[in-house]
């Protein structure tokens, strides 16, 4: 009888064996775990369990590294000072701003990157980099990114795309290309010329226009500029500190001549001309603000008493100026701004010319752009083409059209005649969902890709991980195009490159280019300079007597690129310290003459298109004209960016992309609120930033210190503690911080810290453990303009430590004042009694514990904290530790050098120094021996570890203005 | 036992009247203080009251469940003034708590027999005060699940409290006064509480009555051994009056902010919580002694005496306003003139304005007999009072916070309605405790009453 006859009703049987009632069965149901391997049946010895070990392991790295990219990636293997081998890997590769190049290094952590810092092999950065680059990380994470291929709203998938694509080959091959065309931004990438080429030659009726929202003035010729050679920079309107694609290199090269740490007893002199305040603008030793429309005029003016033949208007400083300039024959330069029209740019080349910086501090290039051309015609041109139906499909790879082409040209309208529309974008965006076809972009640190920099080097960037959500590049997007249309990435980028070298030497290249970030020998070559010209093509005079409305990127959100990243969005603007938001900036001027008060809402009437926005009284701004910032007003980016701030594109026309004269202001009764992290920019009479001129301070090297009471001895009942080990300290230079912001960036980005959102930023509950302060002095027309970066002071006698009932806020024996997150209970009597108010507080549960894309960007090196626990600057701590590790090990002292803070890596004109004060050697410890040396609130007794050192200005005394 | 004395003799010595009405016994003053308790019929203006404040105390409820649930981010502090609310409440309720300990401790050493009436209240007030000041430290913790961390006690971190910090002196300073205001007040309430025992009609009350009453049978060696104790309580608790104020002056004295660190701060405090207390106990009184009729008992003469004590100790503070004026001059310290120039003219100018004229300047009133012989200007002249002192808190809080060392770091601290209902609700349950009190306690110690007249009939001097 087999067994199931003996069973009655509802005896069920989990399988056939335990049917059979077999030997077998019985053995497995009595064994608790049955699909785990066999036990071991004697003592394993010392070697089985290391070798156990030792595959355990290794094969941990694999669950982990899903994510390497399957092609073969290259590691930076001089490892830059302060990081400990075999534990994060640096990977050279560049990020992409307005399709010029820079250079970077991505830290990854177990295959994830988690922070981004500067190439110092690559000539653009010098190892420094900017707040945009350091907040690029959070990017890759974005939770709101475009995820997938979508076709006309529906999820569809690559390979549907590239059979789409295949079809509109196939026509377009009849027609040769006639109904095709292809709109990207600036090209500089060799690899993405090239293809447009090859596209371009395949279908000869095609045309490739490009547009981006900034961009300057078509040019030939690419200018290289030299700062570190130029003894007078005159600027027109240019934000060459920070606004260009050289700007991290020019910021780094321009302070270097401006720096007194070595002794040095001569300085360069800036005057910069400018209709609103930058950070160009801040540096300067002579800061005249002028109109934008009026700029050409003073322009003509300086330029006729260099020698030029231009009929001019006179400008009472036009001589001096000139005198200087003159006087530096060959040392100086004259830069015009990108949102200045061409005719500037001509005359400040002519004006170089006569200076002869030509071949010594301004170097002309053959183009870096692939085709540099007007990108505002350009995108005319198309949208006329797509207007008269000439457009049958339309590859848009990268930008965002629909949102930021100018108003007039309702791109949006014309995108929609247009029967086959493709768009590459990081995001599901406003011009995705009007077209076809939206294909995911891959972000740049998980892409094969080339571009160049601001001279011309190249850098082949490789990712750092696999696409996160199978995102497509540029490259592969135009293969498609192609007969072999199904290409990844990176065999385009090995393709182009491959064939620029010979095949023995083509694998070391392409390691050791890799390995470095930067393709050796690719800078730009020089160039027939353009011809100089006295032609007098400038603006017509303009009507002084209305308003002007001048349109800038913002200095974060860039053109709206950015406007879903948090991090950037809640960096505080450098001169008005405003987060999430881009109110109309006014001067107290035009404030007093149209009662505004900040906050209040105006309609602004700029050729007939009508925008409401609040205002923002902009000490240093120009009278009768307002700043407007691209970027804002988002309707689809994300989460973080929709919905915030005011779209000035609304009011960007073809004809004046850059803004100009005939705008009307009228008050509303609105009100909007503007959240600012600081609100009051006077130093009220407390010494903080210190400054004077350069004779003064020759005069008495010693007038930092002169300014306060600091001359006393720090008196104390007890002992001081004896620091014999390390001793670190920190030391910033005023002199050679531009308040570009990089440091906040690099600082969030590194210790995991979170954004609070607009909200608690009007509460005053921002969490930047470093913060840029800025302090007007003097005129509010034009004021002294003084950026103080202000980090916990990791004071000795910290009077935060004497207050904590819990000691959570401990020194520690080499001067770190150290904040045990796990101990503090969060009576915040630290923070009441910091008299630097340095200290955050998690008020709330601000850190994002839910959005799982956002694990991986955590820099596991730090804590992320909690609710109710106050958090500081620690110098690093992690980085100190580490490298202490490392030290010990090997046993030796740490290397001066060896460890660098985030803030001081990513700062580009190395104004940040820390180390161990009792090196004498150090820098640290050399620049705080420095008569410039000062403490801020010194007299309070606390003996901070970080100090300043002096700013220095070199105003003409010919001119009589500060 | 001595003989019940059937007439008092009323001397003329004290011109602002008696300590007691004249008239009573040991019957009738037990009688009309024990009725209150142990009636039957609770009065419907009780009930009123009682239910106000019981809703009130459900606000504080949800407040507090809100504030856990979501985080001290619900109340308007933040960097740089990270104390608002919470702060000026507690100390403002520890202040109040002084005049309690002062009238049933001090003012028993000093053997004023005008205390006698009104130091049981008063006692209670303190205990009910130090009940919602005690709420606040733990409130406004960002973490207040480990606010026992704040203790010293042996744990497995290996880690005492850091004994350096003024909050750390705090938790032992107002937990030493909240555990000596209970065990005073409760060793008073003791022969009390027995003859209720012996007079409750319901045998339910007996039986409660007599668990709290510890066995006492009133013999004299109970008497004597009670005497001594309850003197050594008084002796214990006096030190208190001025220590306990003293340690949370120096929350703010230790502290490096400019209006905070002052050396004046402990004398200006105690005097501070001396004014407030008694003021606060004259707004207990008035309503207490009209609703129960309880005028033979709190007399005209208490009452001027707590206006008097009021305006000695207004005195006091208005001193300390005039010294840290003119510290402020005095220093040349420029972060100390910034500080007084912004607290009197800055933001928050008004606040201050409005703080000389309660605690200073309508207090001045109390110069008159007139005004402190009348029942309607003393009750609001408590309240502007303690007004006053609140506002006072809140002016040394938020205007030294607000703007002090770094101009970049300045800001502004707006409450929000959780501040608001936060502080409101503790006012809701300190009125419920006191309702509750009243109701189920004697509100005045009747056998101190018995041995006022007693003194009084034998002796033939009264003060």
């Amino acid at each position: 009888m087999s067994p199931i006859d003996a069973k009655t009703g509802r005896e069920y049987w989990r399988s056939l064996e335990e049917l059979a009632d077999t030997e077998e069965f019985r053995k497995f149901v009595d064994d608790e775990f049955p699909t785990r391997s066999a036990e071991w049946l004697h003592q394993p010895n010392r070697r089985e369990i290391l070798r156990l070990m030792g595959a355990s392991f290794a094969l941990a790295g694999v669950t982990a590294c899903t994510k390497q990219p399957p092609e073969r990636i290259v590691p930076y293997v001089k490892q830059p000072e302060g990081v400990t081998p075999g534990k994060p890997l640096f990977f050279a590769t560049a990020m992409p701003l307005n399709g010029y190049g820079l250079g970077v290094l991505g830290e990854s952590h177990l295959g994830r990157p988690t922070k981004v810092e500067g190439n110092p092999d690559h000539p653009g950065s010098l190892g420094g980099s900017t707040a945009i680059a350091q907040a690029s990380v959070l990017g890759l994470y974005d939770p709101d990114r475009s995820q997938t291929t979508i076709y006309r709203g529906r999820i569809s998938g690559w390979g549907k795309f590239i059979a789409a694509m295949g079809m509109v080959r196939a026509e377009q091959l009849l027609s040769k290309g006639a109904g095709l065309r292809i709109l990207t931004g600036t090209v500089t990438s060799p690899t993405l010329a090239a293809q447009l080429d090859e596209v371009l030659k395949t279908f000869p009726s095609a045309r490739w226009y490009q547009y981006q929202p900034v961009h300057g003035p078509k040019a030939d010729v690419s200018p290289v500029y030299r700062f570190d050679k130029a003894d007078v920079v005159l600027s027109l309107d240019s934000d060459f500190l920070a606004s260009i694609p050289g700007s991290p290199r020019y910021a780094r090269d321009f302070i270097s001549r401006r720096r007194l740490t070595e002794g040095q007893s001569t300085m360069s002199r800036l005057y910069v001309f400018e209709p609103t305040p930058s950070i160009t603008g801040s540096v300067a030793d002579h800061r005249f603000p002028v109109r934008a429309s009026e700029l050409d005029g003073q322009a003509k003016a300086i330029a006729a008493a260099i020698g030029l033949p231009v009929g001019a208007a006179s400008y009472k400083h036009a001589d001096a100026i000139a005198r200087d300039l003159k006087a530096h024959h060959g040392a100086s330069i004259v830069i015009a701004g990108d949102w200045q029209p061409a005719s500037l740019h001509r005359l400040a080349h002519a004006m170089n010319e006569a200076l002869g910086n030509i071949g010594n501090t301004v170097v002309y290039t053959d183009s870096i752009e692939a085709r540099s051309e007007d990108h505002v015609a350009s995108i005319k041109e198309l949208t006329g083409e797509m207007n008269a139906g000439k457009v049958e499909a339309l590859l848009i790879l990268g930008g965002n059209p629909v949102y930021d082409a100018p108003a007039d040209l309702n791109f949006g309208d014309a995108l929609s005649k247009v029967p086959f529309r493709t768009h590459l974008g990081l995001y599901n965006d406003e011009t995705s969902e009007k077209c076809d076809w939206h294909v995911n972009e891959a972000h740049y640190l998980e892409a094969w890709s080339d571009i160049r920099a601001y001279d011309g080097t190249a850098t082949i960037l490789q990712p750092l991980t696999d696409p996160l959500y199978g995102g497509k590049t540029a490259h592969e997007v135009l293969a498609t195009l192609t007969e072999n249309p199904d290409q990844t990435s990176h065999d385009i980028i090995q393709a182009y490159w491959r064939g620029r070298h010979t095949a023995e030497d083509f694998d070391a290249f392409w390691e050791k280019t890799l390995n470095a970030g930067v393709v050796p020998d690719t800078a730009a070559k020089p160039a027939q300079p353009p011809k100089g010209t006295s032609e007098t093509q400038y603006a017509a005079a303009l009507n002084p007597s209305t308003m002007e409305l001048i349109f800038r990127p913002d200095p974060f959100i860039w053109d709206g690129q950015f406007a879903n990243n948090g991090w950037l969005q809640e960096l505080p603007k450098p001169h008005s310290r405003l987060t999430w938001d881009n109110p109309a900036l006014i001067s107290l001027g035009t404030a007093q003459r149209n009662s505004l008060q900040n906050g209040d809402i105006v309609e602004l009437d700029f050729g007939g298109r009508k925008l409401r926005v609040p205002v923002w009284i902009q000490p240093g701004q120009v009278d009768d004209c307002v700043t407007m910032h691209l970027g804002f007003g988002r309707r689809r980016t994300g989460k973080v960016g929709d919905g915030v701030g005011f779209n000035a594109y609304e009011l960007r026309t073809s004809d004046a992309p850059w803004g100009g004269p005939g705008l009307r202001i009228q008050k509303t009764d609105g009100r909007h609120v503007l959240a600012t992290t600081q609100d009051h920019h006077a130093m009220e009479g407390r010494n903080i930033v210190r400054s004077a001129t350069l004779e003064e301070y020759k005069a008495d090297p010693k007038f930092a210190l002169k300014a306060s009471e600091e001359e006393f001895q720090a008196r104390s009942l007890f002992p001081s503690f004896e620091y014999n080990g390390y001793k670190w300290g920190m030391a910033i230079d005023q002199n050679a911080c531009i308040g570009c912001g990089a440091c906040v960036s690099a600082c969030t980005a590194e210790n995991n810290i979170p954004i609070v959102g607009k909200d608690q930023v009007s509460r005053g509950r921002e969490m930047h453990w470093i913060r840029v302060d800025r302090y007007y002095a003097g005129d509010p027309a034009n004021p002294e303009s003084l950026a103080q970066p202000m980090l916990c002071q990791m004071c000795e006698t910290a009077p935060c430590e004497l207050v904590c009932p819990v000691a959570a806020t401990v020194h520690s024996t080499e001067g770190l004042n150290q904040m045990v997150y796990n101990r503090c209970v969060g009576t915040r009597y630290c923070s009441n009694n910091c008299p630097y108010k340095v200290r955050r507080f998690n008020f709330y549960l601000y850190s994002d514990w839910y959005t799982e894309s956002l694990f991986g960007l955590r820099n596991p090196e730090v804590t992320v904290r909690s609710r109710g626990v106050m958090e500081k600057c620690t110098y690093c701590v992690q980085r100190i530790n580490a490298v202490k590790i490392e030290a010990e090990k090997a046993d030796r002292r740490v290397h001066e050098g060896e460890i660098v803070t985030a803030c001081q890596q990513a700062c580009p004109t190395q104004a940040i120094t820390f180390g161990d004060m009792n090196d004498q050697n150090s820098r640290v410890a050399k620049w705080k021996a420095l008569p410039l040396n000062y403490t801020v609130l010194g007299e309070l007794n606390a003996k901070p570890r970080t100090t300043y050192l002096a700013k220095v200005k070199n105003p003409n005394p010919e001119i009589a203005q500060g | 036992m001595t003989s019940d004395p059937v007439e008092t003799q009323l001397t003329v010595h004290d011109p602002d009247g008696p300590v007691v009405a004249p008239g009573h016994s040991y019957e009738s003053i037990t009688e009309k203080i024990g009725a209150i308790v142990i009636t039957l019929r609770t009065p419907r203006h009780w009930w009123i009251g009682a239910g106000i404040a019981f809703l009130v105390v459900n606000m504080l409820m949800t407040a507090i469940a809100w504030l856990f649930w979501r985080g001290v981010g619900i109340w308007g502090v933040n960097v740089p003034i990270a104390w608002g609310f919470a702060i000026v409440n507690f100390v403002w309720w520890i202040g109040i708590g002084h005049a309690g300990t002062l009238i049933s401790a001090i003012l028993l050493l000093l053997k004023q027999d005008w205390r006698t009436s009104i130091n049981r209240f008063a006692e209670a007030m303190t205990l009910f005060a130090v009940a919602c000041a005690g709420m606040f430290p733990v409130l406004h913790l960002g973490r207040p699940q480990v606010f026992f961390w704040l203790f010293p006690y042996p744990n497995t971190m290996g880690l005492w409290p850091q004994p350096r910090s003024p909050l750390l002196w705090d938790v032992f300073a107002v937990s030493t006064y909240g555990t000596v205001s209970l065990i005073f007040w409760y060793i008073g309430l003791i022969p009390d509480v027995a003859s209720l025992r012996d007079r409750a009609p319901q045998m339910w009350k007996k039986r409660v009555f007599g668990i709290l009453a510890l066995g006492w049978r009133g013999s004299a060696r109970h008497w004597f051994r009670y005497e001594i104790a309850y003197l050594l309580l008084a002796g214990l608790a006096t030190p208190l009056v001025v220590s306990v104020h003293t340690v949370v002056s120096f929350d703010f004295a230790v502290s490096m902010v400019p209006g905070w660190h002052t050396t004046i701060f402990p004398p200006y405090f105690v005097a501070g919580a001396i004014y407030s207390g008694f003021a606060m106990t004259l707004t207990l009184a008035i309503p207490l002694r009209k609703f129960y009729h309880l005028e033979d008992f709190i007399t005209m003469r208490h009452l001027q005496n707590m206006g008097k004590v009021m305006l000695a100790t207004g005195m006091i503070v208005a001193y300390g306003y005039s010294m840290e004026a003119f510290f402020a001059y005095y220093s040349s310290d420029k972060f100390e003139l910034f500080m007084f120039k912004n607290r009197t003219t800055g933001p928050y100018g008004p606040f201050y304005g409005l703080l000389i004229l309660f605690n200073i300047l309508i207090p001045q009133l109390l110069w008159s007999k007139r005004v402190r012989s009348s029942i309607p200007a003393l009750f609001i002249m408590s309240l502007v009072v303690n007004t006053g002192m609140w506002l006072e808190r809140f002016v040394i809080v938020i205007t030294s916070l607000h703007r002090d060392f770094m101009p970049s770091a300045w800001g502004m601290y707006y409450p929000t309605k959780w501040d608001i209902m936060t502080y409101i609700g503790t006012l809701g349950f300190f009125s419920f405790a006191f309702y509750l009190f009243v109701r189920l306690l004697p509100a005045i110690s009747m056998f101190e009453m018995r041995d006022l007249i007693d003194k009084k009939a034998g002796k033939q001097v009264v003060h």
